[in-house]
Parts: C-alpha cells; sequence; structure tokens
C-alpha cells in the first residue's frame, strides 16, 4: 500500500514526444483509471510507472520516494498484463508463486499464501493446471492471483479485460473492483473503454495525444468535462458539439435562439449530451430525424439541425416517431448546457 | 440434382481428392524414383552385401551369413570406434549448441544493428565441411600453423598428430564450428518467438536476466532445443567425415575414428567390402533406435 505520485512526466522517443507531461498524486488505496483512445500514451505511462519504460523527465515517486531509476522488481509492484503473460510451462501454483520463490521464502510459506489467493479467487480446483488448460477468465484469474500473492504496494493493470467476451467483462470488472477495495491496494488501470473507466475509477485521468485532458471522478468529468474531447469521449451515445455564437443576450445555433446562461460572447463550442434533450412543442432546437434507433429503455434519434449539422438525441422510453423525417422540437435546461472555447477546446466557466 | 449432392463450395475443401489413380501416381513419382535409387537401392545393397565375405582381390565373395557382424562385434577396435563416436558426437553436440545459444542470447539483447551481427554470425555456415577441415588444419599444423606457433611461443608443445586428446580436440571444434551458425540461426529465431510480456511479467516478478534465462526463457525454447539436438546428433554421426578425412583421418591410433569414417577406411582403404557393409548397416540401425529413443522419450519432456 503506498500512494503514487507523478510529477510532469514525459516521455520521449528520439524527438517525438509521446507523453507530454502528466502530473497526478494518487492516494493510498485509491483506484485510478487511465482512459483514452489507442495511441493516446496510456499503455506507456502505465508501462513507465511499472519500471518496463524509461521516464524521459519528470519525476515518478512511489511510496514517498523517487523510483525513476529502480529496476521493476524494486519498486514493489504488480501488473496484469492485456494478454496474461501466464509462464506457459508452469502450473497455476508455479505461476503464482513464482515471484515468492524469487524471493526467496521458505516452500512452505509460499504454498500456504498460494493456496489463501487461490481461495479468494476460487482457484483451487485449478491449481495442478497449466494454463493451455484453462479458459480466458480462468488465466485472467490466475494472472490477478499472481499479482496478488506478492502483496505489492502497486497493482498496475493494462487493458486487462479486453481478451474476454462481454458477458465475463461485466462480472470481471466487479470482482476486480471489489478485490482491490477488499486489499485495499492502489492500483492504476489501463482501458480502452469508457464504461470500465466510469464504472471502476475512483479517479479517472482521460488521456489524448499524451496530455491528460482531464482528472477528475467519473461523475466530475462526466458533468464537467473540461475539454471537448474529454467530453465527447466520456458518455454514450457521445455529446452532441455545434457551433454558437453569443449575441444579444442569447445563443444563436443557426437560426435557432438558445438561452445563453454562460453569458457567452461571440463564437463559442456547444456541447449537448443526447440524454439531456427533452421534447417540447416550444423548445428551441428543431431536429430533422433520420434514422430511430429504439433501445427499450431509451430511443436514439439520429437526424440534422437545420443548418445541417449531424445531432442525436436520446429520448427516455418508447418513441414511435421519426422513421419519416419528420421535424421534432427539444429543448434542454441551461445546467445542461456544456460551453468550450473554439480555439482552445478548454471549457467555458 | 439436389442442394446436397455436392459441397457448395468444392474449392474450399482443405484435402484434394482425385477420381483417378493415374494423375496421385505421376505426383509422387519423382519423390519415389528418388528415394528408391539414392536410398533403398543403396541400403538394400548394402544390407546384401553385408552377408558375403570377398576375396583379397575383389573378384568373387562368398556368402557367410552373419559372420561379417558377428566378427565386428568381438572386434575390440570396432567397439572402441563406438566409443570414439559417443564421447566425439557428444563434444560436437554441445560445442555447437551452447556457444550458439550464448551467440543468440546476446544477439536478441541487441537493439541496434541486430541484423550486422545476425549475418556475420551465419557465415560460417556457408563454409564447406572439408574446407573448414583445411582451414583448422593450417591453423594449427604442427610446423606452419598460425595457432600452433603461438602455443609454442606460450610454451606448450601442440601436436595433433600424436597427441589423441589434442587430435579430438581439433576435430570436435573443426566440426563444431560451421555449425554453430546453423544452431545460432534457430536459437534466435525462436528467442524473438518468446513473447515480451512474459519476460517482462518475469522481470516484475523480480527475476533478474540470468535467473529470467533459466526458468522461464530456456524451458521455453525445449522444442527448438530438442530439434537441434536431434539435428547436431546426426550431423555429428554423419556429416562430419570430410573434417575428419582432412585433419587427421581418423588417426592418431584410430583416436577420431568414428564409426562413419570406420565404414569409409575398411571399405576403400582396407578394401574389405563385407565388413564395411555390415558396419553401415549397424550404424542404420544405431541411428533409427537412438531416434525412436529421443522422439519417445525427450519429447515428452519437452512440451509444455
Amino acid at each position: 500500500m503506498a500512494t503514487v505520485e507523478l510529477d510532469d512526466i514525459k516521455k520521449r522517443f528520439g524527438s517525438t514526444e509521446v507523453i507530454k507531461g502528466v502530473s497526478i498524486n494518487v492516494a493510498d488505496g485509491e483506484f485510478i483509471v487511465i482512459v483514452g483512445p489507442s495511441g493516446c500514451g496510456k499503455s506507456t505511462l502505465l508501462r513507465m510507472v511499472a519500471g518496463l519504460e524509461t521516464i524521459t523527465e519528470g519525476e515518478l515517486r512511489i511510496g514517498g520516494t523517487r523510483a525513476n531509476d529502480l529496476e521493476p522488481m524494486d519498486r514493489d509492484i504488480a501488473m496484469v498484463f492485456q494478454n496474461y503473460a501466464l509462464y506457459p510451462h508452469m502450473s497455476v501454483a508455479q505461476n503464482m508463486g513464482y515471484g515468492l520463490r524469487i524471493k526467496g521464502l521458505p516452500k512452505a510459506e509460499i504454498a500456504a499464501k498460494v493456496q489463501g489467493v487461490a481461495e479468494l479467487l476460487q482457484l483451487t480446483e485449478l491449481l495442478d493446471r497449466k494454463p493451455k488448460q484453462l479458459s480466458g477468465g480462468q488465466r485472467q484469474r490466475v494472472a490477478m492471483g499472481r499479482a496478488i500473492v506478492r502483496e505489492p504496494k502497486v497493482f498496475l493493470f493494462d487493458e486487462p479485460l479486453s481478451n474476454l467476451d462481454a458477458k465475463l467483462r461485466v462480472q470481471m470488472r466487479l470482482e476486480i473492483r471489489e478485490l482491490q477495495a477488499k486489499l485495499g491496494i492502489t492500483a492504476l488501470y489501463v482501458t480502452h473503454d469508457q464504461v470500465e473507466a466510469m464504472t471502476m475509477a475512483d479517479r479517472m485521468i482521460v488521456m489524448n495525444e499524451g496530455i491528460a485532458e482531464q482528472i477528475g471522478t467519473p461523475l466530475d468529468v462526466y458533468e464537467r468535462p473540461a475539454s471537448l474531447f474529454a467530453a465527447q469521449f466520456i458518455g454514450s451515445p457521445s455529446m452532441n458539439v455545434v457551433e454558437a455564437e453569443g449575441r444579444d443576450g442569447a445563443l444563436h445555433v443557426g437560426d435557432m435562439r438558445l438561452p445563453n446562461p454562460a453569458a457567452a460572447q461571440g463564437p463559442v463550442m456547444l456541447g449537448l449530451r443526447p440524454e439531456h434533450l427533452v421534447p417540447d412543442p416550444d423548445g428551441p432546437i428543431a431536429l430533422q430525424v433520420q434514422l430511430a434507433e429504439p433501445l427499450g429503455a431509451n430511443t436514439l434519434l439520429h437526424g440534422k439541425l437545420p443548418d445541417g449539422t449531424a445531432f442525436t438525441a436520446s429520448l427516455a422510453g418508447v418513441h414511435n416517431v421519426g422513421h419519416g423525417g419528420e421535424a421534432l422540437r427539444l429543448s434542454v435546461t441551461p445546467e445542461h448546457m456544456h460551453f468550450f472555447d473554439k480555439t482552445t477546446r478548454r471549457r467555458l466557466t | 440434382m439436389g442442394a446436397g449432392d455436392r459441397p457448395l463450395y468444392p474449392r474450399m475443401e482443405k484435402r484434394v481428392t482425385f477420381k483417378g489413380w493415374l494423375l496421385p501416381l505421376c505426383l509422387i513419382a519423382p519423390q519415389v524414383f528418388i528415394s528408391a535409387v539414392f536410398f533403398f537401392y543403396p541400403a538394400g545393397q548394402a544390407v546384401w552385401q553385408s552377408l558375403f565375405i570377398p576375396d583379397p582381390f575383389g573378384l568373387s565373395s562368398q556368402f557367410v551369413g552373419l559372420e561379417n557382424f558377428e566378427y565386428l562385434l568381438g572386434d575390440p577396435f570396432y567397439r572402441a570406434s563406438f566409443i570414439t563416436t559417443a564421447i566425439f558426437s557428444t563434444l560436437v553436440t554441445l560445442a555447437a549448441m551452447i556457444p550458439a545459444l550464448f551467440l543468440a542470447v546476446m544477439a536478441d539483447r541487441l537493439v541496434k544493428s541486430a541484423g550486422v551481427y545476425r549475418t556475420l554470425l551465419i557465415w560460417p555456415y556457408a563454409v564447406a565441411p572439408a574446407v573448414a577441415g583445411v582451414l583448422w588444419l593450417f591453423m594449427f599444423n604442427t610446423r606452419v600453423g598460425v595457432v600452433a606457433w603461438y602455443l609454442g611461443q606460450l610454451g606448450y608443445d601442440w601436436n595433433h598428430v600424436l597427441n589423441e586428446g589434442e587430435a579430438m580436440g581439433l576435430v570436435v571444434v573443426a566440426s563444431a564450428w560451421g555449425r554453430i551458425s546453423y544452431n545460432f540461426l534457430f536459437f534466435f529465431a525462436a528467442l524473438q518467438a518468446v513473447p515480451r510480456s512474459i519476460i517482462e511479467a518475469a522481470a516484475i516478478d523480480g527475476a533478474r536476466f540470468w535467473r529470467r534465462f533459466f526458468t522461464i526463457v530456456l524451458p521455453l525454447l525445449s522444442p527448438t532445443t530438442f530439434f537441434l539436438l536431434v539435428v547436431n546428433i546426426v550431423y555429428a554421426f554423419f556429416e562430419t567425415f570430410g573434417v575428419i578425412h582432412t585433419i587427421t583421418s581418423g588417426g592418431p591410433q584410430q583416436a577420431t575414428t568414428i564409426l562413419v569414417y570406420k565404414v569409409f577406411s575398411d571399405g576403400f582403404v582396407g578394401q574389405d567390402l563385407g565388413s564395411s557393409a555390415a558396419q553401415s548397416v549397424i550404424l542404420l540401425v544405431v541411428v533409427g533406435l537412438l531416434t525412436v529413443l529421443q522422439f519417445k522419450y525427450v519429447e515428452k519432456r519437452v512440451h509444455y
């Protein structure tokens, strides 16, 4: 158990900078999810914490001590890999006990610890099997067990669930979160899946092109996205972004006149989450519906605004509208309007 | 015609089924022909000849049944050749595989210009065994050899023409040298195939380089190691003739006369074709047994 502090961490491969300065103080026992599209540098960031990549610039502290130049083995961390990286020639018990054997613990103690973790993860029946005799979910569990048994200061997860099918993923998601809470071990978890990020994180880092776009709790990021990228990456279907202009005490989107709670002047980017739009015969937004996706609990309406911008609304319940291209009027409450600067793409107010 | 009469996409069938017998016969004919001419016929001849003793002038031969074999098994020189072969092939295999593995591990660690090292390390394989033999012979020649001269300067009197141990050492090194390249290639490819994340997992688990090598990498290389073991033993048995012939001609005092060399020297130098044929039959059986044994017992332990 330990804190992890990243202080303006940078990574360069040759002249290309892939991590452009990330800072975060992770509290003891906190579960941090690093989320972003592929190629955003999230795995590189995790691998720098693990010691598998060198840190070009900045300082990394684990448990308060500088860890930049420590070997992976001296950082007291455990990592779960995307492809599990189990040792194929060893049984489950040997896989889990490998780290302890390297440490030189007595055999009886290793066996006892492995047994304990196996019970925790319901792996007792599988201890004598080889990895290739296990299913994907079981391998995932063994990889978890191998990490847990060493009682590290920090858990690192590199997209551990992306090789599992959807149902198992939901189940393992819960299990990992429960285990981490029970053991109270600080965890860094990399994923490209925003649902994993939203459901698992205490706080998350939304990454894009080597930059931490936003660091905050999932609801923070959802309710007050700090940038256009964070706004559109988190939330499904993603946020509508339209060009707007503030003048005469109102917000103009094309010919439409919306309230202007932020008192914005001049051109801005307006973000509206599809699920915050409500049907309202007098509403300011005119949506030309082109396609409806009835999902049962809600209905997704895809269409266009009068000026041709693509726009999506998610309405609660079943709506039998929108297959024939009819117009629908919508409104939005002022607290659900997000304003972003047109050039910096950062949040206004 | 019903839809189920034939597969919907006949081209997608994995196996080809021929209707007649003429085409398949033509297709396998070249292989059968080559095997027959270069393997079955000479092997049959050897078995047949091993049952005869030719007269000293080679004009006639007399059927003797299994007497050739009986004589051979009682012959102390022949039995000594067995032991020589065992020592020689063990040493050649070790001397060809261990340095190759070491070089492959080192080349695998390289990030820059690995291709250059790889190419350089492969060169010796392009040298024919007999040429390699001559090369080493010149280096260690007792009178004009460079290495022998330097050894002499250091106070060591190198003479593989008289010293049995030195002769054995020289043929082993000369035989193994070119093989290192071949083994290196296979080890290097196998090392590259070891998943990076497994190595990283072991590093995080606390294993340092050589510990990782012995507990993780080496076990994962075992299928390759086993394959090379078989191939190198077969090489040491059969393909080192050129080296031995150029360097020691089996001497001194038969110290480097391995079984294959004895087949040659008894048959073509000693003109005892019956005994030579019997020896090659025994060799055939020995190699057959060795291979069966290796696959049956060793291979079981190399898969994970």
